[in-house]
């Protein structure tokens, strides 16, 4: 298995009684809460933990990108990946991901990312989005165009990426009278795509598709929903005609490692809940504008709106595998049976979430990476044979 | 009124007809049409009045053309050839209002006189505006009636989980199709408003939170010889809060006042 480090970057010094009075930190909480001078003190700590994971042994570190809000500061993911580029030598840097529909030149991301892998020399893992709903607000894209929107830019950025320019490009959103990319990836034909989402039927038969076998990832989901999809995944790779390799799999879950189960749960509880019941709160207009989703898939969610927009506690995330914590041999037990159950390729480990302090996160990172990280990349692949889903 | 459905080149809309007299074409707001309203009953017991659900809208169909206002506006044309109809008194509310001028701004062959219930469509720098699209469904009702009693009586009547309504779901995804991005106008729509040609009245409800009554006057100075009624005590929603003073001033600006 190859372990990521992820980070979500939150603005941790936020007035968490306001993101309560407001009653989400997304879009309509204002600026003035945010203080540059925290700012500055937090994007030093953070690249700072991206920077000492590669010395810790993980395979790679992520970042990625949300928009005028507190639960992220990375309105830009280029930024930070191109910021880690440079101070890291072996890590792959993954931007997990960047949100295609919202841009209004998608070819300008064909360029960056290119830009990256090359800076690197071919350590950028690429990841695309459509954004989530809050940020159809910020950029008044519409968001019933959000599907078209992404697969046009997909392609468009395939293609710039792939193809001898200059060629033009003419879509019903993205019309490009001259495509003709420079720098081109260093990587060829180009870095490899990984396709993070909350879980869906038409994403799942995006990424699987044979043209593509994009890395999908499932994130910050129940354990039994994460097995759902991942299966779903190799069942439509079969259907395709192919047995999917773990490495194409890979969960996107918090994890906290204290001294004992006990501690852990007790240093973790807060800021995880602030990180799930604060950062992460938004009403529903926010979450899933008109269209953004197929109707069948709002109407699921619409009626499980109050198990889905109330609070959550730290145990019952635990109970349900929204959140991994214990003492590292239990996380390392649990992450081995998960693996097992699953077989995702790919752990991204948030091991900051919320309000998660400095000392606690380092602590953290420290356990995981001695305590649970070896015996996790001591997991191979297993035969593909052993992977068929009836 | 009685229920029925027109195809226009393969669009199929469902709409509302009754009562006799001259036409009169009402085209609704965002929440969508397909019910019979008091004010449209008592419009009913003079004018042949025609209310259609636009296409991607309650019963009517979305077609693969329906990707702004323009092409709306164009589908309303070809209603109107369809039917055959001359001399129409074209009304419309809100998003309603919006399409309606689209229509006048294109041709006024076939239309007699044109009345715009606070309309969307123009953007005013300055005047005060709401989001539909960032509010709830009970925030919507609390912003868009000025009468609280009419505001918890349609919160009250809301289903548990209106959000997962299929034609709430339909109505609400084209309204974003036509409204979101630019927010609820069109910005090339003054330099055309000249060339309404028809007489125009505009009924704007004095409290109204979603499009400030400010509008009225603004957009009366760019339409030739608009007229402005200002209703008290309504919000945005004074089709139904108002609906007797809403009937009763369309009559009059159809009528020659």
């Amino acid at each position: 298995m190859k372990v990521f480090f992820f980070h979500l970057m939150p603005y941790a010094e936020v007035d968490l009684d306001e993101v309560r009075k407001v009653g989400t930190s997304w879009v309509k909480l204002s600026n003035r809460h945010y203080d540059p001078e925290k700012g500055a003190m937090l994007y030093e700590r953070y690249l700072n933990q991206l920077e000492r994971a590669e010395e810790l042994g993980f395979d790679g570190i992520g970042v990625n990108e949300h928009h005028q809000t507190a639960y992220g500061m990375m309105p830009s993911p280029i930024v930070m990946a191109s910021s880690l580029a440079r101070r890291t030598h072996r890590v792959k840097i993954c931007i997990l991901g960047s949100a295609l529909p919202l841009r209004q030149h998608p070819l300008t991301l064909a360029e960056e990312h290119a830009m990256i892998d090359t800076l690197t020399r071919g350590r950028l893992i690429t990841g695309f989005v459509r954004g989530i709903g809050a940020e159809y607000h910020v950029f008044g894209v519409d968001p019933t165009s959000s599907h078209e929107r992404f697969h046009e830019a997909h392609d468009l950025i395939i293609r710039a990426w792939t193809e001898t320019g200059p060629f033009e490009f003419s879509g019903k959103h993205y019309k490009h009278r001259y495509v003709n990319t420079w720098p081109r990836p260093y990587q060829q034909p180009h870095p490899p795509v990984w396709i993070p989402s909350q879980g869906s039927q038409e994403t799942i038969d995006f990424a699987a598709h044979p043209d593509r076998r994009y890395t999908y990832l499932q994130t910050f989901s129940p354990a039994a929903a994460v097995k759902k999809y991942l299966d779903l995944y190799r069942v439509r790779a079969q259907e395709y005609g192919y047995i999917a390799n773990d490495s194409q799999l890979g969960w996107a879950v918090p994890i906290y490692v204290g001294e004992t189960d006990e501690s852990a749960v007790a240093e973790a509880k807060p800021h995880f809940e602030n990180f799930r019941n604060c950062f992460a709160r938004m009403p529903i207009e926010f979450l899933l504008p008109p269209g953004y989703t197929s109707r069948a898939s709002m109407k699921r969610i619409a009626a499980a709106k109050k198990s889905m927009f109330g609070d959550l506690a730290i145990e019952p995330a635990m109970e349900m595998g929204m959140m991994v914590c214990g003492s590292a041999a239990t996380v390392r037990d649990r992450m081995i049976d998960y693996y097992g159950d699953m077989g995702f390729g790919n752990l991204i480990a948030l091991l900051q979430f919320g309000t998660l302090p400095a000392e606690l996160t380092d602590a953290n990172m420290d356990r995981f990476a001695s305590g649970v990280m070896p015996a996790l990349q001591a997991l191979g692949e297993r035969p593909v044979g052993q992977r068929r889903v009836a | 009124m009685q229920k029925s459905t027109e195809t226009v080149r393969d669009c199929t809309v469902s709409l509302l007809r009754g009562g006799s007299g001259p036409p009169l074409l009402f085209l609704h707001g965002a929440g969508g049409g397909g019910i019979e309203l008091p004010f449209m009953t008592r419009l009913a017991e003079r004018y042949d009045l025609i209310a259609p659900e636009h296409p991607g809208f309650g019963g009517s169909d979305e077609p693969d053309w329906f990707d702004n206002i323009h092409d709306v506006a164009y589908f309303y044309l070809d209603f109107l050839d369809h039917l055959d109809l001359a001399g129409v008194h074209l009304a419309g509310m809100s998003l309603g209002g919006w399409i309606a001028m689209e229509v006048a701004v294109r041709s006024t062959a076939r239309l007699a006189s044109l009345t715009l219930v606070c309309p969307a469509g123009v953007h005013v720098p300055g005047l005060a505006t709401g989001d539909p699209f960032a509010w709830s469904p009970e925030e919507t009702f609390r912003q868009g009636f000025h009468d609280r009693a009419f505001a918890e009586a349609a919160i009250a009547r809301l289903p548990e989980a209106v959000e997962a309504d299929d034609i709430w779901l339909k109505n609400r995804s084209s309204f974003a199709r036509l409204a979101w991005e630019p927010r609820l106008h069109d910005p090339h729509l003054p330099k055309w408003l000249h060339r309404i040609n028809v007489p125009t009245h505009i009924v704007w409800g004095a409290h109204d939170n979603i499009l400030s009554a400010d509008h009225a006057g603004a957009i009366a100075g760019m339409i030739p010889g608009a007229g402005v009624t200002v209703v008290p005590e309504a919000g945005h929603f004074l089709h139904i809060e108002k609906a007797d003073a809403l009937a009763a001033a369309i009559d009059a600006h159809v009528n020659g006042g």
